[in-house]
C-alpha cells in the first residue's frame, strides 16, 4: 500500500530515487579518491576497505529498507496518528514498515552489493569453508543489529519526540563508522562500538576474523562468532524497550 | 457467548493519569499528574447502544483508547470480551471497529476501494464475507460513487461514512465512535444515525458512542453515561437524566388581561420565572404531572391558551455539570 501511496506522486518518487542513488553511490567514490593518494588506509589495502564497506553497507541497506521508516514514529507519536496503527491487528512496528517502504532505498544495497563483490574478487585472503560461510552470516546478523537500533531509537520516541536525529547518529553515523578499519579510530569509540552499542560485530569482528587480521581490543578470534548471538540479544532487548515504550504512548487530545 | 452473560465491556476502577510537565521560570520544570480517568466503573451488555457524554477533556477520549489498547491504564481494570485490551491488543483489534471523528483510519493518498481491501488482508475477513458486509455499506452509506476516489477528495460527511464501512467490514462485536457526526451537515448526520441504528438491530452490534450533539443520543441511546474530570457522574435512562438534573418544565399560560406573577398556596416548588404582559411562564419539576397544576392555575385565573414546554437535555446537562464545577 505504502509503495502505492508513493507511486501516486511519480515524479518526486523518481526524483527521490535518483538522488538516493547518487548521493549512496558518492560514499564509495570519497573512499577511491583516499586511495588514489595512498597506498593503503589504516594498514587496510582498498579490497579490505572495500569489504568492511560492502558489508556494512549491505547490512545496513538491507535494514533501512525494512526499519528505515522507524524514524518517523516521531511525529507519528507527536501528531496522534499512532492511534490508527495500534488499532489493526497487526504488529505496529510491521506496519509502520510497511506503511512507508521505501523503494529509493534499494539504492544502498545495489551499491553495497556491487562494492561486496568486487571486495570478494579481489581481496587476498586464504578462503576455507568457515571464513567462506562467515560472509552471509555476518550480513545477516549485522543487518540484524542494525534493526535493534532502529527498534530502540524508535521506542525512545515514544519518551522524547525528537530524538530521531540521535537515532540517525547510530544508524548511518553507524554504518559509515564501520566502512573503516578500526584502527583509524580511538580506542574509547571502538570499545563504545562493541560494549555499549554493540555495531562491531555488524563486520569489525567477523570482518577482521574473515581478513585474518587481529581483532579490535585484542579480542581472541572466537569473539568473531558471537555475532549472531549478539545480533539475537539486541533484538530481544529492543523488542523489550519497543513494548516499554507502546505502554507509555500517551495519544493526543480527542 | 463470554463468561458472564451480560457484561460484553466490564470496567472497574478504572484510572488514567498523566504526567504534564509545565516549565516554571527558566530551566525549572513542574510535574504535575492529571487524573483524566479517575475511577471508572461500568458494564455495558452485548447489544447495548449506549452514550457517553461530558464536555471537552472530561475523559471520554481517553476512556474510549482504554478500551481499544491504545492507551494502557494507570490503575483499575477493563475488559473487552474477556480481554485485557492493553496487554493483547492485536488479538482484540478483530473483535472492534473504532471510528474517530477527528481521524481518519483510512489511507489518505489511496482510492477508497484500496483502504477495504487491505482492511479484508489484514483483518483476514472471509472473501464471500468481506463481500457481503461491502456490498451492505456500500448500500446503506451511499458509497457507490466514492469506491474509486482517493480518501483525501472526500467530503467530511463522505469520509466520515467511508470511515464507519471501514470499521465494520471484519464483522466487529463492538463499534466505538468517537463524535461520528462532528463537522457533519444535517442530512449526513441523519444517513448515519440511521445506519446506526439498524446497524444495532439488526446485527445487535454493541455501540459505544461519544458525542457532543445530544440530538445523536436522543436518537439513538436508551442508555446514557455522562462524564466529567474523569468521573462518571450519571448513569441510565435518558429520562432519568432529567430528574438526576434536578431539571423543569415549564408550564406557559396566555391570561385573559394582564395579573400580577402567580401564586399557588402551598407550592413552594412551582414559581413564575418571567412574565410578558398576558403570558406568564411557571417553572415546576420535571418529573410532576402538569394536570393538577393546570387545574389549579385554571381555577383561579381565566385561562386564554396553555402550552407545557419540556426541558432540553443540553441544558440539563449544562446543568450538571455546572453544579459539579460549584461542588
Amino acid at each position: 500500500m505504502g509503495i502505492r501511496s508513493q507511486l501516486t506522486y511519480r515524479l518526486s518518487f523518481a526524483a527521490t530515487t535518483f538522488g538516493n542513488l547518487a548521493a549512496t553511490a558518492f560514499d564509495f567514490v570519497t573512499i577511491l579518491l583516499m586511495f588514489s593518494q595512498v597506498r593503503a588506509l589504516g594498514g587496510f589495502s582498498l579490497p579490505e576497505v572495500a569489504f568492511l564497506y560492502g558489508t556494512s553497507t549491505t547490512a545496513f541497506g538491507l535494514t533501512d529498507l525494512v526499519m528505515g521508516s522507524t524514524e518517523r514514529i516521531g511525529s507519528r507519536v507527536r501528531d496522534g496518528t499512532l492511534d490508527v496503527l495500534l488499532l489493526r491487528p497487526a504488529p505496529v512496528l510491521a506496519q509502520v514498515a510497511a506503511d512507508r517502504f521505501a523503494l529509493r532505498r534499494i539504492g544502498r544495497i545495489v551499491q553495497g552489493g556491487a562494492v561486496l563483490a568486487y571486495a570478494l574478487a579481489a581481496v587476498d585472503v586464504d578462503w576455507d569453508p568457515v571464513r567462506v560461510a562467515m560472509v552471509p552470516l555476518m550480513v545477516l546478523s549485522g543487518g540484524l543489529i542494525f534493526a535493534a537500533v532502529f527498534v530502540v531509537g524508535a521506542a525512545f520516541q515514544f519518551w522524547a519526540q525528537d530524538v530521531a536525529e540521535v537515532q540517525s547518529a547510530f544508524t548511518y553515523g553507524g554504518t559509515t563508522l564501520l566502512q573503516y578499519p578500526p584502527g583509524l579510530f580511538a580506542k574509547d569509540l571502538v570499545r563504545g562500538a562493541t560494549f555499549v552499542v554493540p555495531l562491531a560485530f555488524v563486520n569489525w569482528m567477523p570482518a577482521l576474523y574473515v581478513l585474518r587480521r587481529p581483532l579490535p581490543l585484542g579480542m581472541p578470534d572466537g569473539v568473531a562468532f558471537l555475532a549472531p548471538a549478539v545480533a539475537v540479544l539486541c533484538c530481544a532487548l529492543a523488542g523489550l524497550v519497543w513494548r516499554l515504550g507502546i505502554r507509555s504512548y500517551r495519544s493526543t487530545g480527542s | 457467548m463470554h463468561g458472564e452473560a451480560g457484561a460484553f465491556i466490564e470496567l472497574d476502577g478504572l484510572e488514567k493519569v498523566f504526567d504534564v510537565r509545565r516549565r516554571v521560570g527558566r530551566f525549572r520544570r513542574e510535574t504535575r499528574q492529571v487524573r483524566a480517568v479517575d475511577g471508572i466503573s461500568f458494564r455495558v451488555a452485548r447489544g447495548e447502544m449506549v452514550g457517553y457524554i461530558g464536555p471537552n477533556g472530561a475523559g471520554k477520549s481517553t476512556t474510549i483508547k482504554m478500551l481499544t489498547g491504545i492507551l494502557t491504564p494507570s490503575g483499575g481494570r477493563v475488559r473487552v470480551a474477556g480481554i485485557d485490551p492493553s496487554r493483547e491488543r492485536t488479538r482484540l483489534a478483530s473483535r472492534i471497529g473504532v471510528v474517530f471523528g477527528q481521524r481518519t483510519t483510512l489511507w489518505w493518498d489511496l482510492p477508497l476501494i484500496d483502504s477495504y481491501r487491505l482492511a479484508h488482508r489484514m483483518y483476514r475477513v472471509p472473501d464471500a464475507r468481506f463481500r457481503e458486509n461491502l456490498d451492505r455499506c456500500v448500500e446503506l452509506l451511499g458509497l457507490g460513487d466514492l469506491l474509486h476516489v482517493a480518501v483525501r477528495q472526500l467530503s467530511l460527511g463522505q469520509r466520515m461514512r467511508g470511515d464507519i464501512a471501514a470499521a465494520l467490514l471484519h464483522d466487529p462485536d463492538v463499534l466505538y465512535l468517537d463524535e461520528p457526526t462532528i463537522g457533519l451537515d444535517v442530512i449526513s448526520k441523519t444517513r448515519v444515525r440511521e445506519f446506526l441504528r439498524d446497524l444495532n438491530r439488526d446485527r445487535g452490534t454493541t455501540v459505544l458512542l461519544t458525542t457532543h450533539d445530544l440530538q445523536d443520543i436522543e436518537q439513538l441511546c436508551r442508555r446514557v453515561m455522562v462524564i466529567d474530570h474523569g468521573r462518571l457522574l450519571y448513569d441510565g435512562g435518558l429520562a432519568g437524566l432529567h430528574e438526576a438534573g434536578g431539571s423543569e418544565r415549564v408550564l406557559v399560560v396566555d391570561l385573559e388581561h394582564e395579573a400580577p406573577p402567580i401564586e399557588l398556596a402551598d407550592e413552594p416548588s412551582v414559581r413564575v420565572t418571567r412574565v410578558e404582559g398576558t403570558r406568564q411562564y411557571l417553572a415546576f419539576p420535571a418529573d410532576r404531572s402538569a394536570a393538577p397544576l393546570v387545574a389549579r392555575v385554571a381555577a383561579a385565573y381565566p385561562l386564554v391558551d396553555l402550552s407545557v414546554r419540556e426541558p432540553d437535555i443540553e441544558s440539563v446537562i449544562a446543568k450538571m455539570y455546572g453544579e459539579r464545577a460549584d461542588a
